[in-house]
């Protein structure tokens, strides 16, 4: 047990440096449906350090949802390799995937994804009860959270009780609660008005601050200016990193 | 490094999503019914074993009935074809030589006597018996009166025992016992009446028509001393063969045969013919059993039917959980409870019309209804229980299986994206 620990942070550090967080090589996603093949990935390269904000853009079809998919472990990619904090996720089988997306990754979504017919509370402590994290700490950090996002009053409501500015904070801390390395939003406010849209940017801005890892897909040019690094995805290539540049 | 979360798996199941009320009442109604039937079946075919079984113990319990007849076999220098014409003093020489025996009883009949009494005339089967009859052949006495004794044989007291027919023909509803009853002018009295008893096979008549005599008062009255039925019981059923061939033996000493001769005496082994009985009374059981499992199958495919659709519905709520890290158990488990809990559900309900209808129907009179009181009253065993939760279990599980397998299958990336 601790050898291999050992064995696995040496090979951690001789692949990449402490603080890069994805490092996606070469990474290419084909749809065969029989019929169709479609290439929706055509080889992409990107590293994510600790920390960064980057905001992936571009026209819908472009890719950005697979990208998005594959970096989340909900996909795996044709070709290409992808290491999350220097672990070769493509070797990885299905158990291994519901693990690292457990630990490793929090979703949020432009349609929210909480369960109806549970509670806030019970929404946010999903992640946890799948970690086997106990019922004590659990409870310390749901309360916490859910105090960080000003929900603290709402944790015994259903979420259809809630404003959708509301449940987007519920979903993001759910995705926060396994403290993952990375946390993927995708179009978080594609589905809300300006205000809470505007509230849920400034809550991301604060995750960043606290030195979270985030990557947001978005077509709201308000949201990408704020993020200080934006990858743009056309035809399923990296057409532009504003960190090359 | 797997550990099965058997907690976790139990409360998704409590905070899934709930299917349509109806039409989860409708898919417990379908396995209710199919239960139902299943145990409704299952329980005509006990109630018919237990009743055709206790007809066949009328006649007696694990006996054999012999009837002397002739030699079929040379023996020393003597031709075959002589017949044996055994005595009442056979019997206690049975009792005292034939090892392994539980009881042996003699009976010689008069199949047309005349029977008076008051006004009542009649003719009737008469048969002198010995005391140790009454047990071998279930004539067991109503209470007010009792079967003949050895002492009844010993003095040749002229005393009868009736058969409950032919008492009721009789008397009507007067108690025979110690009434004074003339059988071919000759006065007895009348010492006991049979118990009603229903016998699936006889010789010479049902006992619940015929008069029990001494056999020795037969023999002074009629002057007849051979047998005609020898009834012999041996000490354990498996042991009937072994008490056939000692007591060729010994009567054959005593009359000169060959005790290897298998026809020196028609035989009637009763412990052969119940075991035919349970046979043909398994073989009825499955029958009925797959029957009704084939009618549970039904409500099971009901079951699964529904639990397709709610994995349907609930597709997006199982892509979240996945995307939140659950595993592959923890998404099929839920299914595959809910499917459980409808088949046990329905299975619970169904028991509960089951045992209703029954304690319904064992109210119900059968009396003067020969075929009813044949086909018994249905019964719930033990072992029906258990045959009916094993097969609505593996239903149950069958019903949760597949549909959680599509469960598994659900691509989250394909759930989560769009409304």
């Amino acid at each position: 047990m601790f050898f291999s620990k050992l064995l696995y942070n040496v090979k951690s550090e001789s692949k990449s440096s402490p603080d890069e967080v994805i490092n996606i090589s070469s990474l290419g996603k084909v749809y065969n449906t029989g019929k169709i093949k479609f290439e929706a990935l055509k080889g992409v390269d990107l590293k994510v350090s600790r920390g960064e904000m980057v905001a992936i853009t571009g026209p819908s079809g472009s890719g950005k949802s697979t990208l998005m998919n594959l970096i989340g472990c909900l996909d795996t990619p044709t070709s290409g390799t992808y290491h999350l904090r220097g672990e070769a996720v493509s070797a990885l089988n299905k158990l291994e995937l519901a693990e690292i997306r457990n630990r490793r990754v929090g979703f949020i979504f432009q349609s929210f994804n909480l369960l109806p017919q549970i509670s806030v509370y019970e929404n946010v402590e999903m992640p946890l009860l799948f970690g086997g994290v106990s019922r004590n700490k659990r409870k310390a950090k749901i309360v916490d959270l859910l105090t960080r996002v000003g929900l603290e009053e709402r944790m015994e409501h259903k979420p259809t009780e809630l404003s959708g500015g509301q449940m987007q904070r519920v979903a993001i801390a759910r995705a926060l609660a396994m403290d993952p390395d990375i946390v993927l939003a995708d179009e978080p406010t594609g589905n809300l008005d300006t205000s809470s849209g505007g509230d849920i940017m400034n809550l991301f801005q604060e995750l960043w601050e606290q030195g979270r890892t985030i990557l947001v897909i978005t077509h709201d040019p308000a949201l990408a200016k704020r993020a200080p690094r934006r990858v743009e995805i056309k035809d399923g290539r990296i057409t532009m990193d504003t960190k090359g540049q | 490094m797997y550990k099965p979360r058997p907690g976790l798996i139990l409360y998704l199941f409590f905070s899934s999503s709930r299917v349509q009320k109806k039409r989860a009442v409708l898919t417990v109604a379908s396995i209710a019914w199919g239960t139902l039937s299943l145990l409704l079946l299952l329980s005509f075919g006990e109630g018919l074993g237990i009743s055709t079984a206790t007809a066949m113990r009328g006649i007696g319990n694990d006996i054999a009935v012999l009837w002397p007849g002739s030699t079929s076999l040379a023996w020393q220098g003597l031709p075959p074809g002589r017949p044996v014409r055994t005595v009442i003093e056979d019997i206690d020489l049975l009792k005292n030589r034939v090892q392994g025996l539980a009881g042996a009883a003699g009976e010689i009949q008069n199949y047309g006597a005349g029977i008076k009494y008051n006004k009542f005339e009649s003719n009737a089967t008469v048969k002198g018996v010995t005391w140790s009859f009454g047990e071998l052949r279930n004539h067991i006495p109503a209470p007010g009166g009792r079967f003949i004794d050895p002492m009844d044989e010993q003095q040749r007291r002229r005393v009868a025992f009736l058969g409950n027919k032919i008492a009721e023909k009789i008397f009507g509803q007067e108690d025979p016992v110690g009434r004074t009853l003339y059988i071919e002018k000759i006065p007895y009295t009348v010492t006991g009446v049979m118990m009603p008893k229903v016998m699936m096979g006889n010789y010479n008549g049902l006992d619940e028509d015929q008069i029990c005599i001494p056999i020795t008062t037969f023999k002074a009255q009629f002057g007849i001393n051979n047998l005609q039925m020898i009834i012999i019981k041996p000490d354990h059923p498996d042991r009937m063969a072994f008490v056939l061939e000692e007591m060729n033996k010994v009567l054959g000493a005593k009359y000169r045969f060959d005790p290897t001769d298998k026809r020196v005496f028609g035989t009637w082994d009763t412990v052969e013919s119940t075991k035919g009985h349970r046979k043909i009374m398994s073989g009825l059981k499955i029958f009925l059993g797959i029957i009704g499992a084939l009618t549970l199958i039904i409500g099971g495919v009901g079951v699964a039917n529904i639990m397709y659709a709610v994995v349907k519905e609930r597709t997006r709520e199982i892509g979240i959980k996945m995307a939140m890290g659950a595993r592959r158990t923890w998404v099929t488990g839920p299914v595959v409870l809910e499917g459980m809990m409808y088949t046990l559900l329905g299975g619970a309900v169904g028991l509960l019309m089951a045992m209703t209808l029954i304690i319904i129907l064992g109210k119900l009179p059968t009396e003067g209804n020969e075929a009813v009181a044949m086909l018994g009253k249905p019964t719930l065993s033990m072992s029906i229980g258990i045959v009916s939760s094993a097969i609505l279990g593996v239903i149950g599980l069958i019903a949760g299986y597949f549909p959680a397998r599509r469960a598994a299958s659900i691509n989250p990336a394909e759930t989560l994206r769009y409304e």
